[in-house]
């Protein structure tokens, strides 16, 4: 069987991202001006594209981190086009589209709970709690695929300082938007919606455990989380809630929406482990996507500083 | 007599559309992001499909009285253990790189590889023995016996399905409810055959029903 991998194409033949996005703007673009002009209606939104305009947009003053892997960046154009992102559809390939007219603003942030003050951010407020930062992490999928991403954000912490938790509060849990008209996938009943994650606090205050709003640069593309979402590149990625609206702190450990779906199979915890097997496949391996042979998955999917955070429990049991 | 090697290679041609499919999007890099993964549920998609279509002819046939259709059963089975064998070879190649001690490990371990492992074996000797042949030599009531073995190879290749998706189980529930309704058919034609052998009705003209699976 011929199986064409991406990794031979030379770069001259690859499309510069530019080209790439603008050709997809302008398709976009023609397709909101064939649907207006068919049906008459919608001169306003072809006057003032309001999603279009903060797509791909570029964020500035992006600092370098310490935290970044040297190993191969995955192209943006695998990372925003296969996203396990079940509000928009159960099929990888599918939010690329479905999230293309998703409305990220306005947008607001519950903070509650435990909290010495709750209260609803603006999401732009948020993203200017702390100077962005180009974290380039491994993820690596509960499937067995992996890809690495520049995601751009700031640690969590930075957040979590801001919002002030009173001293019970022990874990953080973070629920993605209910909506389901614009997120079709949310129509079925795959998992009880909304989408709910959580974090233990020390987890959560880790510097690695990112707070994030971009990737490759710019600002987050719709299928992998907009406007913000969290990544915790130690866990696997089912762990890294997208599109948040609520913030929520609490001195019970939350329930997370696939433990709650398939509590055999997926914990609270959820570390990259290539020692605990998922029930149905080993986590030995994974496919990096791009890559032809599987490779061997790391401990905390390489992320050993996090290897403290558990000393003393045993992760077979805590999975 | 004439359609039929009209349809025939037709059909034929039709049958490894997929593959064709699946081979033009390798060629032209279209696979997406994790293409061995597309090429491993395609062909999967295509073997249960297959097994499927395998058996519906029988209903399909009876129901629109349409005897000829049998002539293409053959060969639509065959086309489900084509896929098998390609979907089988991306698993043992592509995944674990013909690392057979692993490969015995998934076998045993995990229940979705063991129940669609099963699957695929079964057909190895229908495939075997679906030559005119091979109908002779075994007799046609011993023949018809091995094949029932399909039900069961379409049983574990959905049961397969159901056990390895994670959350989404509607197209693997979608093949089995076909499925069901496949296997209920023959269910329902049989204990039709057993009630009208018990209680001949005097005014009945003798059953001759050939069960053909």
């Amino acid at each position: 069987m011929l199986i064409k991998k991406p990794a031979d194409i030379p770069p001259s033949d690859i499309t510069s991202k530019d080209l790439y996005l603008n050709r997809r703007k302008f398709l976009a673009g023609a397709a909101i001006a064939g649907t207006a002009a068919a049906t008459g209606i919608g001169l306003r939104e072809l006057a003032f594209p309001s999603s279009l305009v903060e797509a791909n947009a570029k964020i500035d003053g992006i600092q370098k981190s310490s935290f970044n892997t040297t190993e191969k960046i995955t192209p943006l154009k695998d990372v925003s086009n296969y996203n396990n992102y079940y509000e928009f559809s159960t099929d990888k390939y599918g939010p690329a589209g479905l999230a293309k007219d998703f409305k990220t603003r306005p947008w607001t942030v519950k903070i509650d709970g435990l909290v010495k003050k709750k209260q609803e951010l603006d999401v732009e407020t948020i993203i200017k709690m702390a100077a962005p930062e180009e974290r380039i992490y491994r993820h690596r999928c509960v499937e067995g695929w992996s890809i690495v991403v520049p995601w751009v954000g700031f640690s969590l912490s930075e957040l979590i300082k801001k919002a002030d938790p009173l001293g019970q509060a022990k874990f953080v849990e973070f629920t993605t938007i209910y909506d389901p008209r614009q997120m079709p996938g949310q129509k079925l009943p795959v998992l009880d919606w909304p989408y709910v994650e959580g974090l233990r606090m020390d987890e959560a205050m880790h510097p690695l455990c990112l707070l994030c709003f971009g990737m490759y640069g710019e600002v987050l593309p719709n299928q992998d989380g907009a406007p913000l979402r969290i990544v915790v590149p130690w866990k696997y990625g089912f762990k890294s809630a997208k599109a948040i609206v609520k913030i929520s702190f609490a001195e019970k450990q939350p329930v997370n929406s696939w433990n709650k779906a398939a509590p055999k199979e997926y914990g609270f915890y959820s570390n990259v482990n290539p020692t605990v097997d998922h029930p149905r496949w080993s986590q030995a391996k994974e496919r990096r996507l791009g890559e032809f042979f599987k490779r061997p998955t790391l401990m905390f999917n390489g992320y050993d500083q996090v290897a403290s955070l558990y000393n003393g429990m045993d992760l077979r049991k805590n999975f | 007599m004439k359609p039929i090697r009209f349809f025939k290679p037709v059909i034929f041609l039709a049958c490894l559309a997929p593959l064709a499919a699946l081979a033009w999007k390798a060629y032209s890099g279209n696979l997406g992001a994790n293409p061995i993964e597309v090429i491993t549920h395609a062909t999967g998609d295509w073997t249960i499909r297959f097994l499927l279509i395998t058996l519906s002819v029988t209903p399909l046939r009876k129901l629109t009285r349409q005897p000829w259709l049998i002539r293409f059963r053959r060969m639509f089975g065959l086309f489900a253990f084509f896929y098998g064998v390609l979907h089988f070879l991306t698993y043992i190649w592509l995944d674990k790189f013909f690392n057979f001690h692993e490969m015995l490990t998934d076998i045993a371990k995990r229940r979705f590889i063991t129940v669609g492992f099963t699957g695929f074996l079964l057909l190895i000797p229908l495939a075997l023995t679906s030559t005119a042949g091979w109908i002779r030599r075994l007799g046609g009531k011993r023949w018809q016996m091995l094949h029932r073995l399909i039900y069961f190879s379409a049983i574990a290749g959905v049961i397969h399905y159901l056990w390895l998706v994670k959350a989404d189980i509607r197209k693997p529930l979608q093949y089995a409810a076909i499925l069901a309704l496949l296997l209920g058919y023959r269910i329902f034609v049989w204990l039709q055959s057993r009630f009208k052998a018990k209680k001949p009705s005097p005014l009945s003209r003798p059953t001759i029903e050939v069960s053909e699976g």
